[in-house]
């Protein structure tokens, strides 16, 4: 992490980010599109996801079959990554072969083809995706709390869409989607690895430069109306095993309480874990798994918050045990949040949480893909500083902001609280 | 400046302790964390049938409390400085493997030798663990694709002990008691076997002093060898099992035979085969018949995976269920076509390349290279085999591959095993 960040917008507003790491002969490209879920209106839902997925099939540079073929001949990888916010594509690449994956990001923003066919067969894969998850117990509980948790804002729907969408999207539904939002100038490009950034930066301006910018794509507000009281939705599905899932409203990522929130997650769940490439710490002292899993009335739990624009959701995962019910995990959780309301937590376990997010930085930093994702991902929600100065934010935080944050997020009457309920299906 | 090489003699020290642990070491400059992977001897081909899950049962519990520590304490410990441990059960070894900040690299040794040397098996926490495996196979009964792999393994590996779940059943972890576990213990953990591979900013003389330190005095002289695996036999015709899971959305479908185990003079040309057959790309040939060109599943691939013994070789898809003859027939058919013809050689040169040029992404992380200086101790590779290893690949030809595919693979035998919901429209 010696190496400064070089940070610059070109004439058509496409936002680059370079940072030179030389551990590893290895370069990781990242190209973010302010356009995720949030931005589909109902009877678009799952829009985003769909146009990453058409993003692999081809343009007439890079014809169908051409992208995989070609990463995987090089011996990178490459995915693509759909969210609330935003949608990501990147490669990782020998350092000496990087020039395919810089030539490929600047190609498609623009000539995506869309082929009916294409679109017809995708349709299927991604279908087949959504019932692959439905498959999943947490998945549909998930989604059931999430659409209760927001009515007005467009954060109700999963990123997968909803399944009646899926069936009556239409090809140019998705190519206007793809037009209105893959523009440079609603894009951020993060690089990161094994390369000298004044020839990098001479290579993006070279491919980038000559695309030109659009008109700046609006984003869907739709604000949501702040809780007055708690949610409760269950769901019902095949299995044994009943499943717990408490949201409470959280604040949006570049708000200082998000910070609060984090560390107050660390003493509650256990250290979160921001790395998408890299180790994190298990949760085994967390006070929620103490006074759950280790009194017997769950077997597992886990929890975090995501980074998001608008303010989203804490979340609080618990596997029941068998002997025990919801409504005892609930007071033995309510009971560990009314401790952490009524008095501050000590300043020895937060200069401990500390120590565990100092760790996990420093896992993450060793992977260059998690270096170029965490610059890029950091732009979608705030800045790149964001990222740079994580540590420096978390450690202003003090043990009365953990207690506010416990009176103010961690209020019953701020919470969607879901049951995934096991039965035996008709036959 | 690149810091980076291949791992090779030159920078790999192997050090056999006199109790025959072998330590493998490599220094990463650039970092400041450490990790520490390896195994034991001691794995799920021990047990008796009644007590399946036994080993892996034991290997979760030993960080339940020591003789010098709790449970809570032992992760007080790890958790306060940003470090992780685990041990887990296989079906030939206890896999463990840790990270940590690199001046917490004694306390890592420390606890993972403590944790196999003097584990307690504390009753509360062996019946505490007990309940959660026992959710853990509940949850597992409901998943598709583990239901269609376990219904596989008993397809394929009839009368060995591969078609045994490492996890077990519910009825046999519920059978285990800790007395089960302290003489698991007693008999089958110990030095010989053993492999550490620490990787990370840590210079190879303090590792090895570490491991010295901590493990160096261990013995058990009454530990047995591995015992030799039956053979396993040979599929004469398709055999299918289906798997009634209600409620379910997608069916999965695992197919496949046995491959050869790591050490076969095949494995590497069988390898370098699948990667064309079912990985190269999205997912290679069959990738691109079901899920390209067909659109019937989301994922569709092969996968090979050659260990100590002979590892399965799979065709893997998850499906609508009423698409389900369809994909198994593609993917049949494309086992036909990769035993009838050679593979083109623009797809073997791309193979080659993927399999050399990927190495740098494999080995960029602590974990990537500890791993594979496993590798190379588990299986006999020798130090240089990353430096040998872009040599084997390009030994390899179309007609080398045509001929290992047909030792090992025909689509008129074939298990298949399929799990979902097929008896009720949905």
């Amino acid at each position: 992490m010696d190496e400064p960040l070089t940070k610059l917008t070109l004439a058509n507003g496409l936002q680059v980010l370079l940072k030179e790491v030389h551990t590893s002969p290895i370069i990781s490209q990242w190209i973010w599109y302010r356009v995720g879920s949030r931005d589909e209106v109902p009877g678009l839902t799952g829009a985003s996801h769909w146009v990453e997925h058409l993003m692999f099939k081809g343009t007439p540079e890079f014809p169908l079959g051409v992208i995989d073929r070609s990463i995987s001949r090089e011996g990178g990888y490459l995915n693509a990554l759909t969210f609330l916010d935003w949608t990501s594509y990147f490669e990782t690449l020998p350092a000496d072969k990087i020039d395919f994956a810089l030539r490929l990001e600047a190609d498609r923003m623009f000539n995506c083809i869309f082929d009916p066919n294409e679109v017809s067969s995708e349709r299927n894969v991604v279908i087949s995706e959504r019932q692959g998850s439905e498959n999943e117990p947490l998945f549909r509980l998930s989604e059931e709390v999430q659409s209760a948790a927001f009515r007005v804002h467009p954060y109700h729907h999963e990123v997968i869409g909803d399944l009646t969408d899926l069936y009556s999207i239409q090809r140019d539904d998705l190519y206007h989607h793809y037009r209105n939002y893959y523009i440079p100038n609603n894009a951020v490009l993060s690089i990161a690895g094994d390369f000298e950034t004044h020839a990098m930066l001479d290579r993006v301006r070279e491919l980038y430069e000559p695309l030109p910018a659009g008109p700046q794509p609006s984003r869907l507000l739709r604000t949501e109306p702040s809780q007055a009281g708690e949610r409760r939705v269950s769901v019902e599905g095949p299995g044994k095993t009943v499943f717990l899932q408490i949201s409470y409203r959280a604040p949006k990522a570049d708000d200082p309480d998000f910070f609060a929130l984090n560390l107050l997650d660390s003493l509650l769940t256990g250290p979160p874990n921001l790395n998408m490439f890299g180790g994190g710490v298990t949760n085994k002292t967390s006070r929620l798994y103490k006074a759950l899993v280790e009194k017997e009335l769950a077997v597992g739990i886990n929890g975090g918050v995501q980074a998001t624009i608008d303010p989203y959701l804490y979340t609080i995962v618990i596997t029941v045990h068998p002997k025990h019910t919801t409504s005892e995990c609930i007071v033995a959780i309510e009971d560990e949040i009314k401790q952490l309301q009524d008095a501050p937590p000590p300043i020895e376990e937060l200069e401990r949480a500390m120590k565990q997010a100092r760790a996990i930085f420093a896992y993450g930093s060793e992977s260059i893909s998690n270096l170029g994702f965490w610059l890029g991902y950091a732009e979608m929600f705030a800045t790149a500083e964001w990222f740079t100065t994580y540590l420096d934010t978390l450690a202003t935080v003090t043990p009365a902001d953990i207690q506010r944050m416990a009176q103010t997020c961690l209020r019953p009457q701020n919470r969607t609280l879901g049951v995934y309920l096991p039965i035996t299906p008709e036959r | 400046m690149t810091l980076h090489s291949l791992p090779g003699p030159d920078d790999i020290v192997r050090k056999e302790l006199p109790n025959g642990i072998v330590v493998l070491t490599r220094l990463n400059l650039s970092s400041l964390s450490v990790v520490v992977t390896g195994y034991l001897s001691a794995g799920a081909i021990f047990e008796a049938d009644d007590k399946l899950g036994l080993a892996g049962f034991t290997a979760l519990a030993l960080m339940r409390g020591t003789a010098q520590h709790s449970f809570q304490q032992i992760y007080d410990r790890l958790e306060s400085n940003g470090a992780s441990l685990g041990l887990d059960g296989g079906t030939h070894s206890i896999s463990f493997y840790g990270h940590a900040l690199v001046e917490d690299l004694d306390l890592l040794v420390g606890t993972l030798a403590e944790s196999i040397r003097q584990p307690v098996f504390p009753t509360d926490q062996v019946e505490r663990l007990r309940d959660q495996l026992l959710s853990g196979l509940a949850i597992r009964a409901q998943d598709t694709s583990e239901m269609a792999s376990l219904a596989f393994d008993k397809l394929v590996y009839a009368g060995h002990p591969y078609s045994r779940p490492e996890d077990g059943y519910p009825e046999t972890i519920r059978a285990i008691d800790r007395e089960d576990m302290a003489v698991f213990h007693q008999r089958h953990f110990g030095p010989k076997g053993m492999v550490i591979s620490i990787v990370g900013g840590v210079e190879a003389d303090r590792a090895m002093d570490v491991v010295t330190r901590f493990l160096g005095d261990w013995e058990n002289p009454n530990q047995p060898d591995q015992p030799d695996l039956p053979p396993v036999k040979q599929l004469s015709d398709l055999i299918t099992r289906q798997v009634e899971i209600p409620g379910k959305s997608e069916a999965d479908i695992i197919m496949g035979t046995v491959g050869p185990p790591r050490r076969s003079p095949d494995f590497l040309t069988a390898s370098l085969g699948n990667n064309i057959l079912g990985q190269f790309g999205m997912y290679g040939r069959i990738g691109e018949s079901v899920r390209e060109r067909s659109g019937l599943a989301y994922h569709a691939s092969s996968s090979l995976s050659g260990g100590i013994g002979p590892g399965p070789w799979l065709f893997i898809a998850g499906v609508a269920p009423k698409n389900l003859e369809k994909v198994i027939e593609l993917m049949r058919q494309e086992i036909a076509h990769f035993i009838s013809e050679q593979v083109t050689n623009d797809e073997l040169a791309d193979s080659q390349a993927n399999y050399i040029g990927r190495l740098p992404l494999s080995l960029e992380s602590n974990g990537g290279v500890a791993s594979a200086l496993l590798n190379l101790e588990r299986f006999s590779l020798g130090l240089d085999y990353y430096l040998r290893y872009p040599h084997l690949v390009h030994a390899i030809t179309p007609q080398s591959i045509l001929e290992v595919a047909q030792k090992y693979l025909h689509p008129d035998r074939l298990a298949i095993a399929t799990a979902g919901t097929f008896e009720t429209e949905r």
